[in-house]
């Protein structure tokens, strides 16, 4: 997905349609809850998981106050070891640089590990337009793959995805084995991919990987993984990039280490991930294995200018996914309805950073503000506070939409003239209250459609406000 | 009770009524009064009040949420303690009325002090004032709802199961996902009520699961969403704000049913 295929402005709609798909809500409703349950024991069991998250939130803090320092050191750590750093302002710059690169490299074949990166840079469509096959070699991002989508989350990408619908994909996609296999199962379809995806390995001259961390002290770059994928993907090819962005730097490796030990145990409930693997430079003499080429593509696109400004914190964010696990607005419509690469709660913030608060504000609205995201975030971004300030830039920005606008600004009138707003509480009440003196409900009402179109509004009691009860009873 | 109360110094404490309370249920008003006089204090209603600010705040309005929020603390910080029958209106108060102002501003200085001194109802019974037990009898079976401010805001999850643990016959079933948001979320249950909806389903289900004759809370606009969901969904259950049952005010008819 591109900058330019953005539906984040038709939240509502994708919310409704996704609500509609019952093959999606099956999905949502199998996978509830089990990466909650994970998690909290996984918490439970490590009696100093908030001191840790404390130290990754204070770590995160320092690198982003002298990110220009690290990234320099990084670099010259990168350089050190025989690779190369590539610096791309925006989408457009990355794409072009990868592009190069794979050239460089004769590659008519790229295999994948999982990276959002490359997800917010959009570049399997644009290596498929220029001649270039990316194969995602991540399961879920196989599996997505084949059915021509995007992730609709930042670590289960195909959490959408019902059992029955991935073993349609895989008959569809590999025609070549036999029609009459049982694949009714996770194991086999599991099995198949394996093997499909294990020829593959040995075809593409350039590997694709993200990055969860960039190491300053010694250049590494480290990613977590279950499936080993992402150490065939970036070994087996003589060329290795790495896509990153540039806050995922990190000063040692000690930080390193502290940041992995709440990055599984908030994601999957993980101890660690079964896959921990740090990589630095080419294939250096005597090297078993390894690329040839190693080339790191550092990725700004907006990133820079969230410094300094009310939505820097989010860029602690080590993409653990907690938040969106653990949203029930998220859970209620899944990933795609939020239109763009970042789903959940960590996305309604950094959606309108990257792309704009005119193309993304619906999303920092569509939350009930529970505060479930903050509660469980490893780095303790404050995710409802930073929501809540995008929705002040579009009410500055008059985004906000205009009859919301004329009703808070009624409302608002009426409250800051406490007298005024007595006379009104009082019709208001009396009103309502009449209206459901039977039953002690409203069942619909024409200027309340939102509330009373799938549930009763409850109506006032009889005899009056609070206040003006109070008055008579006391005086 | 008696005994407590006589214990208890004489305190002046400031009801913040909040605008729900005020135009839908007054019941929760008087039944927190009782429990505070209960507790021994004495109760004033400052008459300048009317809403705490928070769907201006939350909208993203913030010179409307600073010019409600400056009537409050004007009103109120002549008191030694404010208290709220609302875990949401008394963290607006509380944790946001602080953040509104600069730092510089000279109201930020006084909302943080009105903010130390704000509390919701069943917090400051027991931990303000020490309170354990309510002396009273509801031969019923309830399950709580975690509303998400107080509980994430303000730490409210263990104050209302104690007092509740003291009324006589009163049989507490915890729900599953008794922390997850019921979909209310303020204008949130309007702006997106599709979403909305389905979480106060998931709720409603929850809810009726436990086979409890009633929900409690300490916020009346999850109330109202829950108790309006049930109600079109033709559960069983019956909603109440929790002072209700505390202060032992069971005559009045539940949530969303007609005296």
């Amino acid at each position: 997905m591109s900058l330019h295929e953005a539906t984040t402005p038709a939240f509502r709609a994708n919310a409704r349609a996704a609500l509609d798909n019952a093959n999606l809500q099956a999905a949502l409703r199998g996978s509830r809850g089990n990466f909650i349950t994970k998690r909290a024991r996984a918490r439970e069991d490590l009696p100093e998981f908030d001191a840790l998250r404390d130290r990754a939130r204070d770590i995160k803090d320092h690198v982003l106050a002298h990110l220009d320092l690290y990234l320099e050191a990084y670099e010259a750590q990168v350089i050190a070891s025989g690779g190369h750093v590539h610096w791309a302002e925006t989408a457009e710059e990355a794409r072009a640089i990868v592009l190069d690169l794979c050239r460089m490299a004769g590659a008519k074949a790229v295999n994948k590990g999982k990276t959002m990166i490359s997800e917010e840079c959009g570049i399997n469509d644009f290596l498929a337009e220029n001649g270039i096959a990316p194969v995602e070699t991540d399961l879920g991002e196989y599996i997505i793959q084949l059915r021509g989508e995007v992730p609709s989350h930042i670590i289960a990408p195909a959490v959408h995805v019902t059992v029955p619908e991935i073993e349609a994909a895989f008959r569809k996609a590999h025609t070549h084995l036999d029609p009459d296999r049982d694949l009714s199962d996770l194991a086999a379809l599991q099995a198949e991919a394996r093997g499909v995806l294990r020829e593959k390995y040995f075809q593409a001259e350039v590997g694709i990987t993200g990055a969860n961390m960039l190491i300053a002290e010694t250049g590494h770059s480290v990613i977590v993984t279950n499936e080993g994928n992402g150490d065939l993907t970036q070994s087996l090819p003589r060329m290795h990039i790495v896509m990153a962005s540039l806050e995922k730097i990190v000063p040692t490796l000690e930080d390193a280490a502290t940041i992995l030990r709440i990055l599984g145990r908030s994601a999957t409930g993980q101890e660690m991930s079964v896959y921990t693997t740090f990589s630095r430079g080419p294939r250096r003499p005597g090297d078993p294995d390894g690329p040839e080429e190693y080339h790191v593509v550092l990725l700004d696109n907006g990133r820079s200018n969230m410094l300094a400004t009310p939505f820097q914190d989010m860029l602690r964010c080590i993409r653990c996914g907690a938040c969106m696990n653990h949203c029930p607005v998220y859970q209620a419509v899944g990933g795609h309805a939020y239109g763009w690469v970042y789903p959940g709660p960590m996305g309604a913030v950094l959606t309108p950073s990257l792309i704009g608060v005119e193309q993304g504000g619906q999303l920092p609205n569509a939350s009930s503000f529970c505060g479930r995201c903050e509660e469980v975030c490893p780095v303790r971004i404050p995710l409802p506070g930073m929501m809540r300030s995008w929705r002040e830039r579009e009410f500055e920005k008059r985004l906000t939409p205009a009859a919301m606008r004329r009703g808070l600004g009624l409302w608002a009138f009426a409250a800051r003239r406490p007298r005024l707003y007595r006379i009104a509480a009082r019709l208001g009440a009396g009103l309502l209250s009449r209206l459901g003196s039977k039953t002690g409900r409203i069942a619909s009402l024409p200027f309340a459609r939102g509330w009373t179109g799938e549930r009763d509004l409850p109506a006032p009691q009889r005899g009056g406000t609070f206040m003006d009860r109070w008055k008579a009873a006391r005086r | 009770m008696a005994g407590e109360r006589n214990a208890m110094p004489e305190r002046t404490v400031a009801l913040f009524v909040t605008c729900l309370v005020d135009m839908f249920r007054p019941s929760v008003g008087f039944a927190t009064v009782k429990l505070l006089e209960d507790a021994g204090c004495r109760v004033e209603v400052p008459p300048v009040q009317t809403c705490c600010g928070q769907p201006a705040w939350n909208s993203g309005d913030r010179e409307n949420a600073k010019a409600i929020a400056r009537q409050v603390i004007a009103a109120f910080e002549g008191y030694a303690h404010v208290v709220v029958p609302s875990g949401s209106c008394a963290a607006t108060i509380a944790r946001d009325y602080e953040r509104m102002f600069e730092a510089d501003d000279p109201w930020a200085a006084r909302a943080r002090a009105l903010g130390a001194r704000t509390h919701e109802i069943t917090a400051f019974l027991t931990d303000v004032l020490g309170v354990t037990e309510v002396g009273q009898k509801a031969p019923v079976s309830v399950t709580y709802h975690d509303s998400c401010s107080g509980l994430r805001s303000l730490g409210i999850r263990e104050q209302p199961r104690r007092l509740l643990a003291s009324v006589a016959g009163l049989e507490l079933r915890e729900m599953a996902e008794n922390d997850v948001c019921c979909g209310f979320g303020g204008t949130f249950c309007v702006k997106y009520p599709d979403i909305s909806n389905v979480m106060a389903g998931d709720k409603t289900r929850n809810i009726a699961a436990t086979g409890a004759d009633m929900v409690l809370a300490g916020d009346l606009g999850c109330l109202m969403n829950m108790a309006g969901k049930a109600s079109r969904e033709g559960r069983a259950f019956r909603a109440r704000h929790v002072v209700e049952v505390l202060a032992g005010d069971l005559a009045t008819p539940p949530i969303g049913e007609a005296g």
